[in-house]
């Protein structure tokens, strides 16, 4: 019974990763009721577990996870017909989810026009990513609330109103056409890279981090779904570079480790390979975007600090492009980062200066660390102390604020 | 949205901070509140609990206690106050704060029932 029960738990688990998504999808992309969706899907799921250890697990449990929420789906959307009075339909829809789940191994994937429901521009920006972590997934409210900082109430509420809007603002499940393929694309790839970057800063005990493995298991998925897109592909290069790098990100102590001071033997090859592969993948057709450029910088820093190939002038190149493309001035701080090592700290603080007048600086940590190791890089410390100071008031990040503290020090000794 | 930010510190932990640095963290955090712009301030820093009166007045009778309001683990130990577009800020703001690594920051919004002060000037002038 032990040996049976785990079995059944861990064939479970297993299916979990792959299928809880994909169920999901299929049976929201006709109603449009993903919470409904999600709700027969945990149902399956629960009754799997109760009933697999006894009778063992199914030849298909693919189809018979979707024959069971199909039955609850059904169950729940009759008696909603019965107030609403549109009963032909909805059963016309049960048939046809009935009619899919008879034909076994064969439930369509439909997880992309998920993803592009979830990152639809009438879907509030800051909740894609939850939603997109929460339905193609199944994470828990609670694991997304603490990974974007806010209390598990409110996270739960969002996520229950974003997917009401979903069913009653009417957004489609479907893959956009042509024309409209690359913003809508963008939104969808901008959502996975938010939940990449809550997963930066986490390192837990064996250098590793969940939400970080979700984001990019996440980029594989629209890669294999969406072939031929090559910013999807220069995404997930991206993200594979800054992975291939997380152990090398901290020091024994836990400080921070900037990319120039890291041990490039901590960087894992097998990813950067991965990413090289797929950066290749991505620049052989179509016009070069942000994630592409990014990843091609990434590539230039590897090819630097690993073969000492002076590769400044190309990063500065694609700094420049990016910046025509994105006009952030995120961009144009990390631009004058490569300016610097090309020009010289002088010609770097020159060209952030018109930054200081943006309002968004004022709170902009990254910005403060800049402009600190560029005057401290020029000679000039008293200016260095200020912005580092200002700096690590801004820092949330432990290892930053350690970082930060150490080269505050060696500046009050010189 | 106008927040105040409680500050609640847990004093054995305090005591045990690297002291130092604890304090370098809060000029700099200061410093951070200072550039940030206009209705950011620094607050005040309270003295201990064991320094708190606590006043009562039932029935007429006033009850004088010698301690704080509530004996707890966490004891409000000052505020600061900020200005920002909503929670997701103001979260920021309690995360960069050192007193909520060796305690807690309580977020509390600022009721906006009552006229501003400067509304309430011009009225007069009227």
């Amino acid at each position: 019974m032990d040996v049976r029960s785990n079995e059944a738990a861990r064939a479970a688990e297993h299916i979990a990763r792959e299928s809880y998504g994909r169920l999901v999808a299929f049976l929201a992309a006709r109603t449009r009721d993903v919470a409904g969706a999600e709700d027969a899907v945990a149902e399956a799921f629960a009754t799997a577990l109760r009933t697999w250890p006894v009778d063992g697990v199914p030849g298909n449990p693919d189809a018979w996870l979707l024959t069971v929420a199909r039955r609850r789906q059904t169950d729940a959307l009759r008696r909603r017909s019965t107030r609403k009075a549109s009963e032909e339909h909805l059963m016309m829809m049960a048939d046809e989810i009935e009619a899919a789940a008879s034909a076994p191994g064969d439930i369509p994937d439909r997880r992309l026009a998920l993803m592009f429901a979830c990152a639809h521009p009438a879907i509030e920006r800051g909740m894609r990513a939850p939603l997109i972590l929460q339905t193609v997934l199944g994470l828990s409210a609670i694991d997304i609330a603490a990974a974007f900082l806010v209390p598990a109430p409110t996270m739960g509420q969002r996520l229950v109103r974003a997917k009401t809007r979903i069913r009653d603002a009417g957004i489609p499940f479907r893959i956009p056409e042509n024309d409209e393929l690359p913003e809508r694309l963008d939104a969808v790839l901008d959502a996975v890279y938010a939940a990449y970057g809550k997963g930066w800063g986490e390192v837990e005990g064996d250098g590793t981090s969940a939400l970080a493995d979700e984001a990019i298991w996440l980029g594989r998925l629209v890669v294999s779904l969406l072939p031929d897109a090559p910013e999807a592909e220069g995404l997930l290069a991206l993200m594979l570079y800054t992975e291939s790098r997380r152990s090398a990100r901290r020091s024994p102590d836990g400080a921070y480790v900037p990319l120039e001071e890291q041990d490039t033997a901590l960087w894992d090859d097998r990813l950067i390979d991965l990413a090289e592969a797929q950066l290749q993948r991505a620049s052989r057709t179509g016009p070069s975007g942000r994630y592409q450029i990014e990843a091609a910088i990434q590539s230039a820093h590897v090819a630097r600090r690993r073969y000492g190939v002076h590769t400044w002038p190309a990063i500065l190149a694609l700094y420049n492009h990016l910046q025509r493309l994105t006009r952030s001035p995120v961009v144009a701080l990390n631009r004058a980062m490569a300016l610097a090592e090309i020009e010289g700290p002088e010609a770097a603080l020159t060209a952030i200066a018109p930054l200081a007048d943006d309002r968004r600086m004022a709170e902009y940590q990254p910005y403060w660390a800049a402009r600190g190791h560029l005057m401290a890089t020029a000679g000039r410390e008293s200016e260095a102390r200020q912005a580092l100071t200002v700096a690590l008031g801004l820092s949330t990040d432990n290892a930053v604020r350690q970082y930060l503290q150490r080269r505050l020090a060696v500046l009050h000794t010189d | 949205m106008r927040y105040m930010m409680l500050i609640h510190h847990d004093e054995a932990a305090l005591a045990n901070a690297p002291q130092k640095q604890l304090w370098a963290d809060y000029a700099a955090f200061n410093e951070a509140l200072a550039k940030a712009g206009e209705g950011m301030a620094a607050g005040e820093r309270l003295q201990p609990p064991s320094a708190a009166t606590t006043i009562r007045v039932a029935d007429g009778r006033t009850d004088i206690l010698d301690g704080p309001y509530a004996d707890t683990k966490e004891q409000l130990a000052g505020y600061f106050m900020i200005d920002v577009a909503g929670i997701d800020e103001a979260i920021a703001w309690a995360r960069r704060c050192a007193s909520s690594r060796y305690g807690s920051i309580e977020i509390r919004p600022l009721a906006e029932t009552y006229p501003r002060p400067d509304l309430r000037l011009r009225t007069g002038d009227d």
